[in-house]
């Protein structure tokens, strides 16, 4: 397999030559990914906590619904974003569309049902194991929901990784709402799409291969910080 | 310390984000298609324009028919594209003022090296599209609108065929993964010829036909009207417009070469 050869070495070149053009698109790759799921998870994360522990009529409807969103096709969520920042579209005065901003607010969709369909579940199933103590210790629902939130921490921080696993490895939004513009809005995957219509496969497999690379270094900090908070909790 | 650690974290981020979002050069927003792109027509001609004028130019490459509908809704500054038929469409409707002609390169006819259909010894190419429908060869059509595709049903028309069965596969994909997938299917396939020249992943697939006089493929420029939207860049917009056109623009388009091949012929009034 001689393409598989090269795509590594490609992938080693890359790293090696430590190219401006490519580093340019790894830098916009996170910042993009991250922001998006930090800024998801600041609203996933009280939200879904919220939907564990109140009880109203049609929470069953929007649990599953939050759950049926984790499948959202990354391409309808930037058609959507699309439309909606698009000049004639009800956001267009923002001037967004065609901007890292308008590829934040598309992985924004995508990543915040899943962080607060996973959330809604664990901070519930944790709700049920200590509802008795909580309650002994006279705690409002709104005033539970940083204490489960954070005696949860470890396990959301999964939920988290999950959520930019999804917003690093989507190209269908980040494409539509960005237009990968060299220099501007292109980012890994859309700079892969582009390599794969040139025929370039092996450079293609490689910027593949560095990506890979990125979300597993991003991943093992997550974990790294996960270990040493447990080890001092002891 | 969390929530502080979160704020500076948040903070940073936005800060990255908004560098990235405010880096101002003056530029516009090109909407073109994926041969010009994908050739690398752009990264070699829009330096050149960038430097006399200082505007950069930011090109979405999609198809021709997103193209218009990015450009119609107000999204681009520019066009550049490669239907004339629908350019002046656009033009008619009110959504556009100025058309011109800016370059032109021909469409190729590209199929497995074996040839089954025989469509090297064809003499026109309605010629050789009939002799691939008729050994019902696998055909690998773009199918999705643009100006290729366009170009390729006006020519089974031409040919007096409709091509339909399962010899005739509609791909709804750009030019590069309609070749790819060509490649991997042995089948036959029209693309421009900016694409193939420098397209890498041939595997068996060759040049078979060229050269005849309904394989003209056109490119234009088109400008969008004040009136539709006010708020695009309309003077920068103009200034692209004319430096295509300009001695300049088209010397800088008829020096860009790959692997050795001119790709582009300049031709503005």
């Amino acid at each position: 397999m001689p393409q598989h050869d090269s795509a590594f070495a490609t992938a080693l070149a890359l790293i090696l030559d430590l190219d401006p053009t490519l580093l340019g698109i790894v830098v916009l790759s996170l910042q993009v990914s991250l922001s998006a799921v930090l800024i998801a998870a600041l609203l996933a994360l009280p939200l879904g906590a919220a939907l564990a522990l109140w009880r109203f009529p049609g929470r069953g409807v929007l649990v599953v619904a939050l759950n049926a969103l984790m499948g959202l096709p990354p391409v309808v969520a930037g058609l959507a974003v699309y439309l909606l920042l698009s000049r004639a579209g009800p956001l267009g005065e923002l001037g967004l569309l065609f901007t890292p901003g308008a590829m934040v607010v598309a992985q924004v969709l995508l990543v915040l049902p899943i962080i607060a369909a996973l959330t809604r579940q664990q901070v519930e199933e944790l709700h049920l194991e200590y509802r008795e103590q909580l309650r002994s210790l006279g705690l409002s629902r709104l005033r539970m929901i940083p204490t489960l939130l954070w005696d949860a921490r470890l396990g959301l921080m999964t939920v988290v990784l999950a959520g930019f696993g999804r917003a690093s490895a989507e190209v269908g939004a980040v494409m539509i709402v960005g237009g990968n513009i060299d220099g501007v809005t292109r980012v890994m995957t859309t700079a892969i799409v582009l390599e794969t219509s040139k025929g370039n496969l092996p450079l293609a497999l490689g910027l593949g291969i560095v990506l890979l690379g990125l979300v597993g270094l991003v991943n093992a900090a997550a974990h790294l910080v996960g270990e040493t908070a447990r080890r001092r909790l002891g | 310390m969390r929530t502080r650690h979160t704020l500076t974290a948040l903070g940073l981020m936005s800060l990255s984000l908004t560098a990235v979002a405010q880096d101002e050069t003056p530029y516009i927003t090109l909407a073109s298609t994926t041969s010009t792109e994908n050739s690398g027509l752009f990264d070699a001609i829009i330096p050149q324009f960038s430097e006399t004028s200082g505007i950069d130019v930011r090109v979405i490459a999609v198809g021709t028919g997103q193209a218009f509908e990015i450009a119609r809704r107000g999204d681009a500054d520019s066009l550049l594209v490669h239907d004339t038929a629908g350019e002046e469409r656009f033009v008619a409707e009110g959504y556009g003022t100025e058309r011109a002609d800016v370059m032109y390169n021909d469409f190729v006819l590209i199929g497995p090296s074996e040839d089954p259909a025989s469509i090297r010894e064809a003499e026109t190419v309605e010629q050789a599209f009939s002799r691939i429908a008729e050994a019902e060869a696998p055909f690998a059509s773009r199918g999705d609108d643009s100006g290729t595709n366009r170009a390729e049903l006006r020519l089974w028309e031409a040919a007096g065929v409709e091509p339909d069965g399962e010899w005739y596969r509609e791909l709804g994909s750009g030019m590069g993964p309609t070749l790819n997938t060509a490649a991997g299917m042995d089948a036959y396939v029209m693309a421009d010829r900016a694409t193939w020249v420098a397209f890498d992943n041939r595997q068996n697939l060759v040049l078979l036909f060229e050269g005849d006089d309904a394989l003209f493929n056109q490119y234009g420029s088109v400008l969008i009207s004040e009136e539709k939207h006010p708020h695009l860049k309309h003077d920068l917009a103009q200034q692209w417009h004319d430096w295509l056109l300009s001695d300049a623009g088209q010397q800088a388009i008829a020096d860009f070469e790959v692997k050795g091949q001119q790709l582009f012929f300049p031709n503005a009034e």
